[in-house]
């Protein structure tokens, strides 16, 4: 909303600067984002009248023009072509300023000397959007009567200032200047002034001419109308054609401009019809038929429905009501006579329509904030004064006012002690009266508090602190003191899965991984990517009816797609390295009449290797680096009990090179090398590792809590344990075994060399490990650990043909 | 005899002197002190001294053995001391050559600034509170006095999964699902981080954001707690020169209502680009909860009084650390989060 800084001196008296006005506005929450200040840099321009125009003797596309500026002939060269003898136009002087800070100088023009010049709208700094092409790069001819040697900024209204307000959606009064001009009132202290439109009615009353029917009164609860006639279609004086420039609006005609004034004024929404074409003078206010349908005054022909408001004849719709006027009642050059509009409709309804058309006008917007009930008469009646003023029609008797449900007053009580309570503030019932008197609300004592009445346009008040916010703001919510809740304690902390999550995330950018976070929604293509087959699970999405793109149309099933796109983005913008992780959330959709469900997720991917120098070798991001990486978070997450069983059957992953992560009877998770399919899909190196695990399922089984072990009081004994076996079979296995038969005293096991080449048969591999003995309460002796030993060998012997190692 | 052992002593004590390594002090120590050493095998043949002769020559024969065992020590720890200053001259290694390198990650700049944010309130005695990220339409506007087409579900364009089940577009329904399990318990202060959806996806809007709502609700909770309560926070995470500006404003579920602005945090209040030459920057959203909004959560808003803010991550950190561009912080390039 552009609010022209002249205009509301109109209805408020004010010394204030315009930024001033501004910053005083934005503190009392009308909040102004920029003041643009007309004919800014614009200079020496006044108003000239061509007396005559000859050719020039050396050039074919110039005339040299003799114009008067009241007080000096001035002879000036132009190449424009839209200027006859006689027409009003700026010219701009010798040493003028124009826009684009562009000076005027004295000059010869093949040969001929030119002591000014012309300008277009442009060039006076007026946006282009507002004006008529001609008027907008050709030269901007002014009315005939228009003084000469007057300041064209001031004619042309340039010296004024424009506050662009951002409004929030409950403030619907304030798209006008009246109702700003409430609020600077209201603001300074300064006493509003509206003066009741008053011109006079001429010819038969209107009531015999037209008839007006509400068949939807709970879509209008309020339609007047007046009739104009002896219509003079011509150009609106400039004072008028400058404001509604000013206000982002082209100047049209006289009478269309009338409307847009009024509504930019009052915030009433006006509509002229061509009286003759609307059949029988008949209107009639009522729900559109589904199939109906409507060319509007853009030249579209709108589809309608029965959940539109329409304004119809006997022969059909004639406007989309509050939206948009249709085409075969516009008014032209030939109308004669008008019927004005001036009415109240449905918000929503208007909203809806305006929604389902995909047509948002002036109208529409003021109609779906809500406009004030109370206010259509007196905004036509503007209209009607004004067009009188202009000399643009007859008015004719009488008006039309099909008040179906009056608008009721609001009362609501204000007591002083709760807007204490509220704002912890003090604000005495005098101050606040006041307050809500300027602001036009009416108030009455009641004891110790107010009874306040809303004004009709002020449709956002409704309960008692909206009254109290109405004080606080224009009493100043700087004036609030600061102050902390002094109420009963409480007591701050994280739940202990709230806590958990932190500890992931520390534990993982510990382990070297970087924190990503990536979009919750994605492509359905991704399961194609990941290798998924048709029936996959993971392909039951939540779908996003509207989405910005497919690309974006599903809520995700599984994080690893995502995570492989931060990979592949990072690996084509030439990093060879990466590890990433993300905790996230995925979504599943939930069973007939269920809620969609929500798991949060961790999942880690890594291609390239950890980095290396002159000193220490990088190591590959393999995976035995991320199983690790995982160990070592199970170890300080208190994880118990996950197992890594071998996965051949995932389709996105390597089938030689994965493991399920299984708790107790429940899989928690994948871990393994991604398949080269999947690899080559998205363009990633060779080798990419990756995990996914379910957050409550690794938290069901971590949170063991530390206790202390007392630390052994005897010496242990080490043996190492070299043995040759089959290669098919699997570390995990032969240690839990070593575990088991070592019982008590075996305090641990590590395997620290795995070898299979020449010095072993083919297919098979020679393990080392390295056990460590040790009881408690003795030291033990050789020939106790010999035993053990000896029966762990006999055991992997005989469960997998494992031959002791010379 | 004591001649003898004198004459031990002085050339025990002048070899020692000449002694050049800890292997030649050794040796002499066996040479001298050993089983088999000179000064031993006197001593061994003191038997065959007088009864009167035998306590004086035993005496100098101490004397003797420790004066040697003296020099031996003074020598060893010479001679050591001397080694080590050896092995310290040759042992230099260029300090400047880099360090062997660790394996470096770390949390995302929206995750760090999110758990400062925590932090600051778990302070204050707030709790964390969550909710779904698909959201009923009831929680998300109905709940939170914005009934179907009303004007102000505008601002927030919604993802919608179907009807009545949309992505949430912002944190504001975990108020609500807070107070309905909270109730009528008293005091309610919670936070609430996550992620929050509006269909918007340009230079300066993204899709998916971040918020952190903050919700108290108490008897005599006032604005002006509000107000005390935002302007610490602000100066916590900003700096304690941070000034702090409460602008009337509009939000269907708070009432009065009042967007935040901070001092420009660039410039400092003299007004640069990155504040549009104002001096401040918007920050949040805050305000009275709605009477409405509590009555639906089951307070009595007669009694009963709270404020609730809601302020987006993105913003905060992107003020915090200059970034100057929205989409760097969902791009997840690593050379971008490598550097937090």
């Amino acid at each position: 909303m552009y609010i022209s800084y002249n205009w509301l001196k109109d209805f408020v008296d004010f010394a204030l600067a315009p930024q001033e006005l501004a910053d005083r506005l934005t503190l009392a929450g009308i909040a102004v984002e920029s003041v643009t200040e007309l004919g800014k840099d614009i200079s020496g321009v006044v108003t000239g009248r061509i007396e005559k125009i000859d050719p020039h003797p050396n050039a074919d596309k110039l005339v040299i023009t003799r114009v008067n500026t009241g007080e000096e002939k001035l002879q000036i060269i132009t190449a424009a072509t839209n200027v006859k003898e006689g027409d009003v136009i700026p010219v701009a002087l010798e040493g003028a300023k124009l826009a684009g800070g562009f000076v005027i100088k004295r000059a010869k023009l093949r040969g001929v000397e030119s002591r000014g010049m012309m300008c277009s709208g442009q060039e006076l700094g007026i946006d282009a959007k507002t004006m008529s092409a001609e008027q907008a790069h050709g030269i901007m001819i002014l009315p005939p009567g228009t003084p000469l040697g007057r300041d064209a900024k001031e004619i042309l209204g340039l010296n004024d200032f424009i506050l662009e307000l951002d409004l929030t959606p409950n403030r619907g009064d304030c798209l006008s200047v009246v109702g700003v001009a409430r609020e600077v009132a209201a603001l300074l202290g300064r006493p509003f002034r509206l003066a009741e439109p008053s011109f006079p009615e001429t010819g038969e009353n209107i009531s015999g001419q037209v008839r007006v029917d509400i068949d939807a009164p709970d879509l209008c609860r309020r339609y007047v109308a007046r009739l104009i006639k002896n219509v003079r279609i011509g150009r609106s004086p400039l004072w008028m054609q400058s404001r509604l420039r000013a206000a982002g609006m082209r100047p049209i005609s006289n009478l269309v401009d009338v409307t847009n004034y009024v509504m930019l004024e009052m915030g009433q929404p006006l509509h002229a019809f061509d009286y003759d074409k609307l059949v029988d003078h008949h209107i009639i206010v009522r729900r559109a038929k589904d199939g109906e349908n409507m060319v509007s005054l853009d030249e579209v022909l709108r589809e309608l429905n029965q959940d539109m408001l329409v304004i119809a004849d006997p022969s059909g719709p004639v406007a989309v009501a509050g939206v948009m006027g249709g085409l075969s009642t516009e008014v032209t050059d030939n109308t004669t006579s008008i019927l004005l509009e001036s009415a109240y409709f449905n918000p929503v309804s208007i909203r809806r329509t305006s929604k389902s058309l995909g047509l948002r006008s002036e109208a529409s917007l003021r109609f779906e904030k809500g406009i004030d009930l109370g206010g259509c008469l007196q905004a036509i009646n503007r209209a009607a004064q004004l067009i009188y003023d202009m000399d643009a029609g007859d008015v004719v008797n009488g008006v039309v006012d099909n008040y179906i449900s009056p608008v009721s007053e609001k009362t609501i009580m204000f007591r002083p002690k709760r807007a204490t309570y509220v704002l912890g503030l003090d604000i005495p019932k005098e101050k606040a009266s006041d307050i809500l008197s300027r602001l036009q609300f009416k108030v009455q004592d009641a004891g110790a508090d107010l009874l306040v009445t809303v004004p009709t346009y002020r449709v956002d008040v409704s309960i008692e602190e909206d009254l109290i916010e109405e004080v606080a703001r224009i009493y100043g919510y700087h004036e609030v003191p600061a102050t902390l809740p002094s109420g009963s304690a409480s007591h701050g902390a994280k739940t202990r899965e709230q806590s958990f999550r932190t500890m992931i995330a520390d534990a993982m950018a510990g382990a070297g991984f970087n924190e990503v976070v990536t979009y919750s929604f994605t492509n359905p293509r991704v399961f194609d990517l990941m290798n998924l087959p048709a029936d996959s699970p993971f392909r039951n999405t939540v779908k996003i009816q509207n989405p910005l793109s497919e690309e974006h149309s599903v809520m995700r099933t599984m994080m690893l797609p995502g995570l492989l796109e931060v990979l592949a983005k990072n690996f084509n913008r030439r990093m060879q390295e990466g590890a990433v992780f993300e905790l996230g959330t995925i979504f599943t959709p939930g069973q007939e009449g269920h809620p969609h469900e929500e798991r949060h997720v961790l999942a880690a991917a890594a291609m390239g290797r950890a980095p290396g120098n002159w000193k220490m070798q990088p190591r590959e991001f393999d995976f035995y680096f991320l199983k690790g990486v995982l160990e070592s978070i199970f170890r300080e997450l208190g994880t118990e009990d996950v197992k890594f069983y071998p996965e051949k059957a995932n389709p996105s992953f390597h089938p030689g090179r994965t493991a399920t992560l299984d708790a107790g009877e429940r899989k928690i998770g994948i871990i393994g090398e991604l398949h080269p399919s999947v690899l080559e899909r998205y363009d990633l190196p060779e080798r990419v590792v990756a995990f996914e695990i379910d957050f409550e399922g690794l938290y069901a089984v971590s949170g063991k809590p530390k206790v202390y072990n007392p630390l052994p009081k005897f010496p242990g004994i080490e043996r190492d344990l070299a043995i040759v076996l089959k290669r098919e079979n699997q570390a995990g296995d032969i240690m839990e075994t070593i575990r088991k038969t070592g019982g008590k005293l075996l305090r641990s096991v590590s395997l620290f060399d795995i070898y299979h080449g020449e010095q072993v048969p083919a297919g098979y591999q020679s393990m080392a490990f390295a056990l460590k003995f040790q009881a408690a309460d003795r030291t033990l002796t050789d020939a106790e650990v010999s035993e053990v030993t000896a029966a762990i060998a006999a055991e992997l012997s005989s469960r997998f043909g494992a031959q002791l190692r010379g | 005899m004591e001649e003898k052992l004198r004459r031990i002593g002085a050339d025990a004590l002048r070899e020692l002197s000449n002694a050049g390594t800890l292997e030649d002090l050794n040796e002499l120590r066996v040479k001298y002190l050993g089983k088999k050493g000179e000064l031993t095998q006197v001593m061994r043949g003191m038997g065959a001294l007088s009864a009167e002769e035998r306590p004086l020559i035993g005496q100098i024969a101490n004397e003797v053995r420790s004066l040697i065992e003296k020099e031996l020590t003074t020598r060893t720890a010479a001679l050591k001391e001397v080694a080590r200053e050896q092995r310290l001259r040759e042992e230099g290694i260029d300090v400047t050559l880099p360090g062997s390198p660790l394996l470096r990650g770390g949390k995302h700049p929206l995750t760090i600034v999110t758990e400062e944010i925590q932090k600051f309130f778990l302070g204050l005695g707030y709790s964390i509170a969550e909710g779904p990220e698909i959201e009923t339409d009831y929680y998300n506007f109905e709940a939170l006095n914005l009934p179907k087409d009303h004007p102000a579900r505008d601002m927030q364009d919604t993802f919608f999964i179907s009807d009545d089940t949309l992505l949430r577009t912002h944190t504001s329904p975990v108020q609500v699902r807070t107070m309905e399990k909270t109730v009528p318990g008293l005091p309610v202060k919670v936070i609430v981080p996550g992620k929050v959806y509006r269909r918007d996806d340009d230079a300066t809007h993204s899709p998916m954001f971040n918020q952190v709502e903050g919700l108290a609700i108490d008897r005599r909770i006032t604005f002006s707690d509000l107000k005390g309560t935002l302007d610490l926070f602000m100066r916590d995470i900003f700096g304690p020169k941070t000034k702090t500006r409460f602008r009337p404003s509009y939000f269907p579920f708070t009432e009065p209502s009042a967007e935040v602005d901070i001092s420009c945090v660039m410039c400092g209040g003299k007004g640069c680009r990155v504040c549009s030459h104002t001096g401040w920057l918007e920050i949040l959203g805050s305000g009275m909860v709605h009477p409405r909004v509590l009555e639906v959560s089951g307070y009595n808003s007669e009694e009963v009084t709270g404020f609730a803010f809601g302020l987006g991550v993105e913003r905060i950190t992107m003020l915090k650390y200059g970034i100057d561009d929205l989409r760097i912080l969902f791009e997840n390039d690593l050379r971008f989060l490598q550097q937090f």
